[in-house]
């Protein structure tokens, strides 16, 4: 079944993995001469991990560059980077990611990245995010596509379960293939396979049997097996095992794999209740894309992990289209109903904010200071009373967009040793992408710091990893 | 694009089924594309769903004529198959534009036959015309100049210019009817020199940054679709601007045929005559490369057929002129003459009606554009 010229060469640098992280240090290594095997877990057309779905890279850059507008510096950066980590980063790799992401853009258009001129949709990134023409999936094809033209050697549902590694020296994997365990050598490792998030066992064990709730946004692949398996060689991780980010999506998504569509925005439009029918925290508490994030653990904390956001005809054009389409009625105990949620406690909980919300300009796009009074918990901007039909709710779940525990690694992407082991790193191991995102990202998200990552520490990984083996 | 466009769709009178199930799967997909919208930059399908959020069928058969099957946007999706969503909008849009191209047809029964047995029913057609003409030439004693040598300049004229009109005829009821179901304006000129520009340029098949399609080389981007269709756009009107220089200058300034080397008819038919060869020749190679299943798989042969009628139309003609006053002559200016019947006849039955509902989709497009801003 499998061919054995895979078994039979030493490769320069086995790539694990098969994602964005992946794809930079393969193209790197190759261009720098080296022979370049990658191994991706997912059958072909799921290629690419999570990187499948993201849209967008976030970049520094001191002058209008490419598509970006203005100038986004290493400083501003750095404070946005701040606020959503509350602190948790490596300021150094932390600076580097950023620096090195100004070098990364035009890398990204000369290896067949295309992006788009400007947005037309509701987000206004366009200074200080990239948008990928066609998205993520695109991304990866390209990438797939140079690394063909470069001898890269890509082979699918090819799953890692062991790296080898002797006196501190990575020697080979194991691969499950075709039916079959293979010892395929190599003299680099770049470990680029993601996170756990799709190991609800993990996750549960983690989290809490809550998780069990949970959907994943993103690839069903990122089992985290070859983060495991580091880690029970005694491998130096960083992060938080108990988190993962996770944010409030459209609770009929599919378990695995939904993506951007399954997002569900008209939450500051609406009130948010919990299977009981009542609210629990301020759904106006700022604009949109800051407090997302926080809506996966909010409702996480919620009986069977399931909120409801509930508008009425004056909203239901303010916010971006649904992948479902919302349940609709003609009055709150019809909408109740529907839901499934129980009449007489939601139709209080209606009257009650209607009660609470009082005049006043109402501005969608800023905060506008429409603030309830008299209703706990309050909300502070968006405070419309729900009084004109139709009526329309959506259900929410979280939908868990990755973990945060990973491999701890150095401004070279080498992976940290076990005590005693080497210099304190691995001598031939690097990694890249998620599975050490945590030590940049140790809490929190920046949209499109993701792909910014994993760019820059790929580049940085299949540089070094050739350097060493060449 | 008006979601109220609920008049009377063609749907209901046709009372169409499959047509009816292929509108409702391509609903279902666009709306999952509204929702995520990473492909706003491929063409202009997408920013054109982005202006509502609810589909009428109008609205799905407009976006259905906007889409140039450049198949972009499949190999760029997350969601196609196996992901549960099972997105393939190329395929799903291009069963809409079929059904609703051989619904406005009319007789409908004729389209249909055709775009599902394409190659069969254009050779008999060439053939049928081919014998029909020669019995002509057979019945025609005096002597002639040139091809009238073989067939009359009043019989060409009796039997082209019925062969024309009809179907442009046919044509135009269909149009209509498509302009009534997508809900459009009265046109300006504005609208349809935007329509001429974008057709004119084959910018919907530029993947947005004039890379190209998808179409041949799988998720690799390639002019070359894009390049081959300009030839044979760009030599088809060349033949045709040959053809009405031609009778110009036979009514006005009593100048008939045959013409020399270097007259107007003569550089227009032969430069158009090479570029529709190596077009649709180039067009029907890349077609067995392309994956059938992102187009509409049940007229392949019918799209096929098209591009192999056009094809042998221009080549008929270049060898006819190479042949010249040889004794295949007469032989080869009734395969000439009989596969341009068929092509003229079989126009609002083949895949040539899409340069027509195409370009009433782009100026409608040009309007909504306009409407917006």
């Amino acid at each position: 079944m499998a061919d054995r010229s895979l078994v039979e060469t030493t490769w320069d640098v086995v790539v694990v993995g098969g994602g964005n992280a992946a794809l930079c240090a393969a193209i790197t290594a190759a261009e720098k001469g080296a022979s370049v095997l990658i191994l991706e877990g997912a059958p072909k057309p799921y290629r690419g991990g999570n990187s499948r779905h993201t849209r967008n890279f976030r970049c520094m850059h001191r002058d209008p560059l490419s598509v970006l507008t203005e100038a986004y510096e290493e400083e501003e950066y750095f404070r946005d980077l701040l606020v959503v980590t509350k602190g948790k980063t490596d300021e150094g790799l932390a600076r580097l990611a950023i620096r090195e992401s100004e070098a990364c853009l035009p890398w990204m258009e000369a290896h067949g990245v295309r992006f788009q001129p400007s947005l037309s949709g509701t987000l206004s990134l366009s200074r200080t995010n990239a948008f990928f023409l066609g998205g993520g999936k695109a991304l990866v094809n390209a990438y797939y596509n140079t690394a063909e033209d470069l001898g890269v050697r890509a082979v699918y549902e090819a799953q890692v379960v062991h790296v080898g590694i002797e006196d501190g020296r990575f020697t080979h994997v194991e691969v499950e293939l075709g039916g079959e365990t293979l010892r395929i050598a190599g003299k680099a490792a770049v470990l680029a396979a993601g996170g756990f998030q799709a190991d609800i066992d993990w996750l549960a064990r983690a989290w809490g049997p809550s998780a069990r709730n949970f959907l994943i946004r993103g690839t069903p692949y990122n089992r985290g097996v070859v983060l495991k398996d580091l880690l029970d060689q005694g491998a130096e991780s960083i992060g938080d095992p108990t988190q993962c980010h996770a944010v409030a999506i459209d609770g009929r998504a599919p378990k695995y794999d939904g993506g951007i569509a399954t997002r569900i925005d008209c939450v500051p439009f609406s009130i948010v209740v919990n299977k009981d029918g009542r609210r629990f925290y301020d759904e106006g508490e700022d604009v949109w894309p800051k407090r997302y994030a926080i809506w996966g653990r909010l409702v996480a904390a919620q009986p069977d992990q399931m909120a409801y956001a509930i508008i009425d005809h004056k909203s239901i054009d303010l916010f971006m289209p649904t992948v479902f389409p919302p349940e609709k009625a003609e009055t709150i105990e019809g909408l109740a109903r529907r839901l499934g949620l129980p009449v007489p406690a939601l139709k209080q909980t209606v009257e009650d904010f209607n009660k609470a919300c009082r005049e006043g300009v109402f501005h969608p796009t800023e905060l506008d200071g429409l603030a309830t009074e008299g209703v706990a918990p309050e909300k502070t901007n968006w405070a419309r009373p729900l009084d004109t039909p139709p009526y329309y709710g959506y259900l929410l779940r979280p939908g868990v967009t990755f973990t945060y525990l990973g491999l701890k690694v150095d401004e070279t992407a080498r992976v940290t040793a076990p005590e005693g082991v080497g210099d304190g790193r691995y001598a031939n191991i690097w990694a890249a992408g998620e599975i050490m995102a945590g030590n940049v990202l140790g809490e929190g998200y920046l949209a499109g710091f993701g792909m910014t990552i994993g760019t820059v520490f790929g580049r940085i990984a299949g540089r070094e990893a050739a350097d060493h083996v060449l | 694009m008006s979601s109220e466009a609920t008049t009377p769709s063609l749907l209901q009178f046709a009372g169409d089924a499959e047509g009816e199930a292929a509108i409702a799967e391509a609903r279902r997909q666009i709306e999952i594309c509204n929702a995520c919208r990473y492909c706003e930059g491929f063409c202009a399908v997408f920013p054109a769903m982005t202006r509502q959020k609810a589909f009428a069928d109008g609205d799905m058969i407009q976006l259905a004529n906007l889409c140039h099957n450049c198949r972009g946007c499949y190999y760029s999706c997350q969601y196609s198959a196996p992901h549960e969503f099972d997105l393939n909008v190329p395929a799903a849009l291009a069963a809409v534009r079929q059904d609703s191209w051989t619904r406005s047809a009319w007789p409908a029964a004729l389209g249909r036959v055709f775009h599902r047995h394409g190659v069969a029913v254009a050779a008999a057609l060439v053939a049928g015309f081919a014998v029909l003409l020669l019995l002509i030439q057979a019945l025609r004693p005096e002597a002639g100049q040139g091809f009238y040598a073989f067939l009359s300049h009043n019989a060409m004229v009796a039997i082209f210019l019925p062969a024309f009109l009809l179907p442009l005829a046919a044509l135009a009821v269909g149009l209509r009817r498509y302009w009534r179901e997508v809900g459009g304006a009265p046109l300006r000129g504005r609208h349809l020199a935007a329509a001429f520009k974008d057709a004119a340029v084959l910018r919907n098949l530029d993947g947005g940054q004039g890379q190209g399609c998808n179409f041949e080389k799988g998720d690799r981007y390639s002019n070359e679709r894009r390049f081959a269709h300009q030839a044979t756009l760009y030599g088809f009107l060349l033949c045709f601007a040959a053809t009405s220089v031609a009778t110009l200058m036979h009514y006005l300034f009593d100048m008939p045929a045959p013409y020399g080397l270097f007259s107007l008819p003569k550089l227009f038919g032969l430069s158009g005559g090479i570029l529709l060869c190596l077009g649709t020749l180039r067009l029907a190679m890349l077609k067995t490369r392309g994956a059938r299943a992102l187009g509409a798989p049940g007229v392949w042969g019918g799209e096929m057929a098209f591009v192999l009628l056009l094809f042998f139309v221009s080549l008929s003609g270049l060898v006819l002129y190479a042949a010249n006053s040889t004794t295949a002559v007469p032989w080869l200016l009734a395969l000439h003459l009989g596969s341009v019947l068929a092509f003229f006849l079989l126009t609002p039955y083949s895949k040539m009606v899409h340069g027509f509902y195409r370009l009433a989709a782009l100026a409608r497009e040009a309007q909504q554009r306009a409407a917006k801003s």
